[in-house]
Order: structure tokens, then C-alpha cells, then sequence
């Protein structure tokens, strides 16, 4: 164990666990990838927090990647919008930091007043991701602070959009758990105050009955008209659209035990159905919460706001200065840094730009621009600073138009459920038969008490409580064998429409390609001899491409480089055993532009002798034949890509009808596409990752984002999905299937103990023994079943 | 037989105290982070840094 563990850390960074180049960063005898893994580690031993490393192995994310600039944190304009509260000394923000994940990180996170003592606390919401940190402005501020989690690995996502959200959210939750608390609280003694009345009181005992009965009916005040409140509020709703849910039988059930209990008590005839009453609603409520389930460190309502930064650098006379992006209008010279978002339609002005738009438009290659050129918002600068002037203001600019679609303004179509469709006839087949009992004792035998009691008591006994906690146990016992198998759903009615889709319409760059999984081909010939030499190049460069290269060759290291040169994103070069080996781009290399048929190639020079070149190739997620193999079988399968058609032949394989593949479409093409596959009957689910799927997405019946890292941004969608549960999802749709198979199930279950009851019912013999007993029965029973068969199917799906 | 009120009567009323303790208690928002505190526990104090013993009831933030 021991010596496993010293030898990780050889071969890993120290602090972030990544594989170790040849060119290693050494501190304390540690071991570290890059200068900010290096870095964040001296930060904390400085200041004796080497304890982050003790409580995991490799507690760090990789920082290679980072040069972010906060100034705008200093305006306050911006800081007023982001803070929760701040006064003459102290200001306190909650921020949401993704980088959250082990018990290293909360050690570390509530211990920043170490490192910046004006912190007077820090906490941390784990599964939320969010650190709360009180500071004393007078000695730090905001950007300090930002900056300083930044420097120590763990940089905060500011949004202006995402934060207000969230804590709406939480308070519909914790109404719900009061709702449920008083419900728990009054069912309980109810029960324990109808005992005496269930096993038969003594003549002594005969007196506490009346006390009893008047303690139990002001329990119930506050069960009806407080916890149970929404039913009657949704039945109300409901009626006066003219649909019968599920909340009209519960609301009718519950208002007709109130009314009889009352009667009864008050008449002083009976006991009452009080212990029903509260037991319906507090088993009704919990079935609720498990529905309304959600993820808190997910956000699935993000737009091109969250994406966009908070805030954009301006050049006013010659001055640099940071103002909140929606103050952004046109005819403004605006600066973008390296790695930045260009956040509105702009002429280019000055700089070299070379920007990635695959989030955008889907195209994988990053584009060049030349000065005077219309630069799209969205892309990302890859090269230096770069500065602009917006011609169009951010929300009207080509990429945010979109969002200015009719799909965004029109709620999305609310997911029509089984247990809606079915309480539709339960709702009217019940008062037939309430009404028809009532008629019976009332016309045959003209007896109006016996009439009174079984129209009530078909009521009572009938109200679907087992029926309307089994869509929500099942969905959610699914729900959580998909959060397990990383299938994020918005909502428990997602499941249900799962089970419906016959449509699948895929998106290419990032959603079918893993940015990832890269491969290599050569086109040439060469010797073994001269790979050697290619991977002791290769093995100097950090470049990804390199290193990828390094892997493919898989080779020990023999040979020294002599005369080593780098030309950064251009090519390597160096003498290895006597001979000359260059490594790199056609311009790197001098060779005519016509053998280079696209840009991802590297080409091989020994000696100045042109051997050939590796191609660089995007593969398909693991598992996406066979994914494409099984759902083909019965369902159709769509390729729609905002890429020029260069994978069209490699993807013939998987999508065998040449017309359902669009290539070069631009986000509304999409929208259109998804639309048109709607009109002609399909139930169309879309997978996708960038903003030009937005559109689609939210056009679909169901929508799902598929990420590498779920804490990055991906747009509004009904579910996420992470990239390494890809080639799951048939067995996610076969999941569904099952779900709604056990729905219909438990559905003739509870059915079942209906009919029971309504046996008793009609002939007006139901006592509320009979009732107190069969009402947590039946619940119990499907609580059960639906529990335990969504988890037998999962492992017969292989989800478990 | 009459103890019995006053029997009922306390137990309604030691059972709305509780009640009231857990509006209260999510109120603060002590349900908010179920998991956090159960990590946070398992830290141990800095020895390190203090060479006296520390006081282990000692509320630090």
C-alpha cells in the first residue's frame, strides 16, 4: 500500500495527478506537471496548509490553463450585483466554485483566512458548490479575494444570471419540508388519539371520546387548510381549464373526510376519519418532495448569459476599463485578452486573431480573421489581445438572436404524464360510482343517512393516494440509478418522455467526437528506426499533439536532442543521433501548401528528406457504433452538424440514409430541422453541447446536453448527460421503458385496493378502522413494489 | 381518570415544542448542507502550529 502510494507520486503530479513531462517542475522534493500546480502548492506550504494534501491523495485540479483578469471586480456597479450583503466593515458573497469535489478542497476553503487574514470566514455548501466568504473591505476587496482563489486552484464561475435562481428555489423546498413536518406532526397523534377508538372503549373510557374526537378535528384544521392548501388551489386551477388531474379526486377526498369528520364529531355520531385525512396528506406530501427532487450544483436553465463573461474590458482614450456587459453599446473599441469570449458582434481592429467558434457553429477548426473582418460573438480568442469595436449591442447579435425565437418565449409544452391521462376517467368513473351508490340507497331503499354515508365513503375510500405516489417513487428511484450512472434529469416527468422518443438527432463536434480521444495516421512510410527518433523529439514538447504522439509511437527513450527548438503551435525541431528531425506544420517545414489537405496535420522531416505526415483524427465517443447499432434498430437516427461535411464519409457507417446527415447548418437550420421532424408525428429527442444547439434543444421533446465536466456550461436542456455514461444510453432508454411499465403496474395495484375498499364503500359499511387500515396498506405497498422493481430492472439493464 | 387531560395535554404540548424546534431549526437553515458538517467534523485541530494543548470544545471558525 505504502509503496503504491510513493509511486504514484513519481509518476503523477503531486498536485493534480496528471502524467509528469519530461521538463518536470520540482519543489520539496515534489513532483509537479506545470508551474501552477507548482505554484498553488507553495502558496499553501507557505503558509502551513500542507494538510490539503494529507486528507486526499492528488486533491488539486490541473491548472495549465488559467490567465483570467478581474478587474472588473473593483467597479461597484458590478460588485453591488454579485454580493449578499455588505455594510461599513463587512462584505459577504457566496460563490459558486466548481472546482468543489473532495474533503480536501471544504479543509482547505474554510481555512482561506490563513492565507488572507482580513477573511473573517469562510463556509462551504458542498453538494451546492458554493463557498460563502465574509471579508473586512476596509484592508481587501472583492477582486483580492476572487484573485486570491484563483491563485490557489479554485476559480469561482461569476454570473450575473445564475445566482437569483437558486435561492428561489430553495424556498418553494423548504415550505414544502415545513408542510410536511405539520402533516408528520398532527398524523401522528391523531393516530395515537383514535387508538382507544379502534380497539373499543370501556364504559370508564366512553367519556374521553367526545375530548378525543374535538382534539383530532383541530388537528385536522391545520392538515387541511395549511398542508393540503395546493390541492384545492391546482384542482381550482384545473377545473377551470376543463382538466381533470390527479389533484381533483385528492382534493374531493380530502374535503369530504373534513365535512364528515366534522359532522360526526360534532354530532357526537362517530369518530371520524381524521386519522385518514392526515395520514393521505402527509404520505401525499412526501410522495411531492421525492418529485421535486433537484440537483443544486446543476443549473438547466442557462442562456448565452452565463456563457458570455460578466463584464468587458474597454479602451477609452487610451485607458483600459471594465464595464458590466450590458452596458456594451456600438461604436466601442473593446480589448480581448487571450482566452476570452468575444461577447458581441465587432469589426476586428488590431491583433492577430485566431478564434475557436466550435461552441458556436460546431465548427472544429479555429478560424482566422484579418483586420477589418466582422468577428461573430461567442468565439474564443486563442492568440494574444486583440482589440475590437462592437457593431451590434450583445443581445441582438447573430449568435443571440436566436434566443430572441419564438421556441424561447413559449414555455415548453409540459410533459403529459401517465398518471395525467389515467385520473382523467378514474376521476370520472369515481363520481359515477359515489353518485350511483348515493342514487341506490336513496331511490330503492329511501334511506338518506345510508345514502350520505357510502357517497361519502366511495369518496374517502377511493381518493388515490397509493395511485398518486406511485409515479413519483418510481420516477424517482429512477432518477437516482441515473444520477449514479451520471444522467442528470431536470425533472421526474423527463423519465416518462424518454419512454415515448422514436427520434434521435444528434450533434457532431463535442456531443458524438470526445474532444478528447484523439487518433493518428500516417500517410508515408517509415522505419522503426525513425520513429525512435520522432518520439525522443516528440517527448521534449508539451504540446498536446506532441504528447499524443509520444503515446501512439509508445516508446522508451534512447537518444539525447541536441539543438532543441520550439516554435510555439508551429513545430519542433532538434538533431537526435546525428540526423535532423523536424516535426510540425506544413508552413514550419516550407512545403508546398498542396500537400496538406487540412490543418490537424503534423508533418515529418528527417534530414530534409519529406517522409510523409500524421493525420490527426476526432473519434467518435467510446461506444457510439454500438449505440448507433442498437437504437437504429428501432428508431430513426439523424446527424444534423453546424461543420463543414469533411466526416461525412467516416460517418456513413452510423447513420446509413445520406439525407438524414445536414451538415454546414447554422443554429436555426437546427431549430427548423427539429421542427419539421415534429410536424410529420416523431416524438424527437436532441443530443447536443453548444450554444448553436440551444435552439434545438429547447425545440425537442427532450433536450439533452452531453459535457466532459458537468460543472461547465452547457445550454438549457432536460437533461445532462457526462460523456463517459455516452454508450449507456440505450440501456437509460430501456430504463425509462421499465419505469413506465411499473407505473401502469402499481397503477392496477392500487386499483386493486380500491376496489376493496369500495366493496365496503357502497354498501355504506365503511367504518374508519377500515379505512385507517387500508389507506397506509396500500401506500405501503407501492412505496414497495415501485421502489424495489425500478431497482430489479435497473440490474437487469445493468444500470446498477 | 382525569390525569389523563392533563397526561394528553403535556404530550401535545412537548410535541409541538419539538415542532417548533424544527421550524427553527430550518429556519437557520440548518437543513440547507446535510453533508458538509459531517466532513467538516473529521478535521483534526492544527497541532503545529500551537504548541499549548488546545481546547477541544473551543468554537473556531
Amino acid at each position: 500500500m505504502l509503496q503504491q502510494k510513493t509511486l504514484k507520486s513519481e509518476t503523477y503530479c503531486y498536485h493534480c495527478g496528471d502524467d509528469l513531462p519530461v521538463n518536470l517542475y520540482l519543489h520539496d522534493d515534489k513532483h509537479f506537471c506545470c508551474l501552477g500546480c507548482k505554484g498553488v502548492y507553495q502558496i499553501l506550504s507557505n503558509h502551513n496548509l500542507d494538510n490539503y494534501y494529507a486528507y486526499n491523495d492528488i486533491p488539486g485540479q490541473t491548472q495549465k490553463t488559467q490567465s483570467k483578469h478581474f478587474e472588473y471586480l473593483d467597479e461597484p456597479e458590478i460588485m453591488s450585483k454579485l454580493v449578499n450583503y455588505t455594510d461599513d466593515k463587512i462584505t459577504s458573497i457566496t460563490l459558486y466554485i466548481p472546482a468543489i469535489h473532495c474533503s480536501s478542497c471544504i479543509w482547505l476553503l474554510e481555512n482561506l483566512h490563513k492565507i488572507n487574514p482580513d477573511i473573517v470566514q469562510s463556509r462551504i455548501d458542498f453538494l451546492k458548490k458554493q463557498v460563502a466568504i465574509m471579508f473586512k473591505h476596509e484592508h481587501t476587496s472583492l477582486r483580492l479575494v476572487v484573485e486570491m482563489l484563483v491563485s490557489i486552484g479554485y476559480e469561482p464561475l461569476i454570473s450575473l444570471q445564475d445566482v437569483v435562481k437558486k435561492q428561489q428555489s430553495d424556498f418553494s423546498e423548504r415550505n414544502l419540508v415545513k408542510k410536511i413536518a405539520v402533516a408528520g406532526f398532527c398524523f401522528g397523534n391523531v393516530m395515537l388519539l383514535s387508538f382507544p377508538e379502534y380497539f373499543g372503549l370501556s364504559d370508564l373510557e366512553i367519556q374521553f371520546k367526545f375530548f378525543f374526537g374535538w382534539l383530532n378535528l383541530a388537528f385536522a384544521l391545520p392538515v387541511t387548510f395549511y398542508c393540503g392548501r395546493d390541492y384545492f388551489i391546482s384542482a381550482y386551477h384545473n377545473l377551470r381549464k376543463g382538466i381533470l388531474n390527479l389533484d381533483f379526486p385528492l382534493a374531493l377526498g380530502i374535503t369530504v373526510m373534513f365535512i364528515r369528520s366534522l359532522v360526526e364529531i360534532i354530532s357526537n355520531t362517530g369518530a371520524g376519519f381524521v386519522d385518514t385525512l392526515c395520514g393521505l396528506v402527509f404520505f401525499l406530501l412526501i410522495g411531492k418532495w421525492m418529485q421535486q427532487r433537484t440537483y443544486h450544483h446543476l443549473s438547466f436553465e442557462r442562456d448565452y448569459r452565463s456563457y458570455f463573461p460578466v463584464a468587458v474590458t474597454l479602451i477609452k482614450e487610451g485607458k483600459e476599463k471594465p464595464v458590466p456587459l450590458n452596458e456594451l453599446s456600438t461604436g466601442q473599441r473593446m480589448l480581448i485578452r487571450s482566452n476570452e469570449i468575444i461577447p458581441a458582434d465587432a469589426i476586428l481592429l488590431k491583433g492577430e486573431a485566431e478564434i475557436d467558434f466550435s461552441f458556436v457553429t460546431g465548427e472544429s477548426k479555429p478560424v482566422k480573421k484579418t483586420l477589418g473582418e466582422v468577428v461573430y460573438a461567442g468565439g474564443r480568442q486563442l492568440l494574444g489581445a486583440i482589440e475590437l469595436e462592437v457593431v451590434k449591442p450583445v443581445s441582438q447579435s447573430y449568435l443571440t438572436g436566436l434566443w430572441n425565437n419564438q421556441a424561447f418565449f413559449t414555455e415548453k409544452n409540459r410533459i403529459k404524464t401517465f398518471s395525467d391521462t389515467a385520473s382523467k376517467y378514474f376521476s370520472i368513473v369515481l363520481l359515477l360510482i359515489a353518485l350511483g351508490s348515493a342514487a341506490f340507497w336513496l331511490l330503492y331503499k329511501g334511506n338518506s343517512q345510508n345514502a350520505f354515508d357510502s357517497f361519502t365513503a366511495v369518496l374517502i375510500i377511493a381518493c388515490p393516494c397509493a395511485l398518486a405516489l406511485s409515479s413519483p417513487f418510481t420516477l424517482a428511484a429512477v432518477l437516482s440509478i441515473f444520477d449514479k450512472n451520471k444522467f442528470y434529469l431536470k425533472s421526474t416527468a423527463v423519465v416518462e418522455e424518454l419512454a415515448r422518443i422514436d427520434t434521435f438527432v444528434f450533434d457532431k463536434t463535442g456531443t458524438i467526437t470526445s474532444p478528447e480521444a484523439t487518433g493518428f495516421n500516417f500517410e508515408g512510410i517509415i522505419t522503426d528506426e525513425e520513429k525512435q527518433l520522432l518520439s525522443d523529439l516528440a517527448r521534449n514538447s508539451g504540446h498536446p499533439l506532441s504528447r499524443e504522439l509520444v503515446k501512439l509511437l509508445n516508446r522508451d527513450k534512447i537518444y539525447p536532442v541536441d539543438e532543441y527548438v520550439e516554435k510555439i503551435g508551429r513545430g519542433i525541431s532538434g538533431k537526435i543521433n546525428g540526423n535532423t528531425v523536424k516535426l510540425g506544420g506544413s508552413t514550419f517545414l516550407n512545403l508546398p501548401l498542396v500537400v496538406s489537405p487540412s490543418n490537424s496535420n503534423v508533418h515529418v522531416m528527417i534530414n530534409d528528406h519529406y517522409l510523409g505526415y500524421f493525420t490527426f483524427r476526432q473519434r467518435w465517443r467510446e461506444g457510439f457504433k454500438d449505440l448507433t447499432f442498437k437504437l437504429s434498430k428501432w428508431a430513426d437516427l439523424h446527424l444534423i452538424s453546424g461543420d463543414k461535411d469533411h466526416d461525412k464519409q467516416t460517418l456513413i457507417p452510423f447513420f446509413p440514409r445520406a439525407q438524414q446527415m445536414q451538415f454546414e447548418q447554422s443554429p436555426q437550420n437546427k431549430l427548423d430541422y427539429i421542427q419539421r421532424l415534429q410536424q410529420s408525428g416523431k416524438k424527437v429527442l436532441m443530443f447536443g453541447d453548444g450554444l448553436n444547439d440551444a435552439g434545438a434543444l429547447r425545440q425537442s421533446n427532450l433536450g439533452v446536453a452531453v459535457t466532459d465536466n458537468i460543472n461547465n456550461f452547457s445550454p438549457d436542456c432536460d437533461a445532462i448527460l457526462d460523456g463517459a455514461s455516452f454508450h449507456k444510453i440505450p440501456q437509460f432508454i430501456q430504463q425509462a421503458k421499465d419505469a413506465v411499465k411499473i407505473i401502469h403496474i402499481s397503477f392496477g395495484i392500487s386499483l386493486i385496493y380500491n376496489a376493496l375498499g369500495l366493496y365496503f364503500a357502497v354498501q355504506g359499511l365503511l367504518s374508519p378502522l377500515i379505512a385507517a387500515i387500508l389507506m397506509p396498506v396500500s401506500t405501503v405497498t407501492i412505496i414497495l413494489f415501485t421502489s424495489l422493481t425500478a431497482r430489479l430492472y435497473a440490474a437487469k439493464n445493468k444500470l446498477l | 381518570m382525569n390525569m389523563i387531560y392533563v397526561l394528553i395535554g403535556c404530550s401535545i404540548l412537548l410535541a409541538l415544542i419539538f415542532l417548533a424546534a424544527f421550524f427553527w431549526a430550518s429556519k437557520t437553515g440548518q437543513h440547507d448542507d446535510t453533508y458538509t458538517p459531517s466532513v467538516r467534523i473529521l478535521f483534526d485541530e492544527e497541532i503545529s502550529e500551537q504548541k499549548e494543548p488546545q481546547k477541544y470544545d473551543e468554537d473556531h471558525f
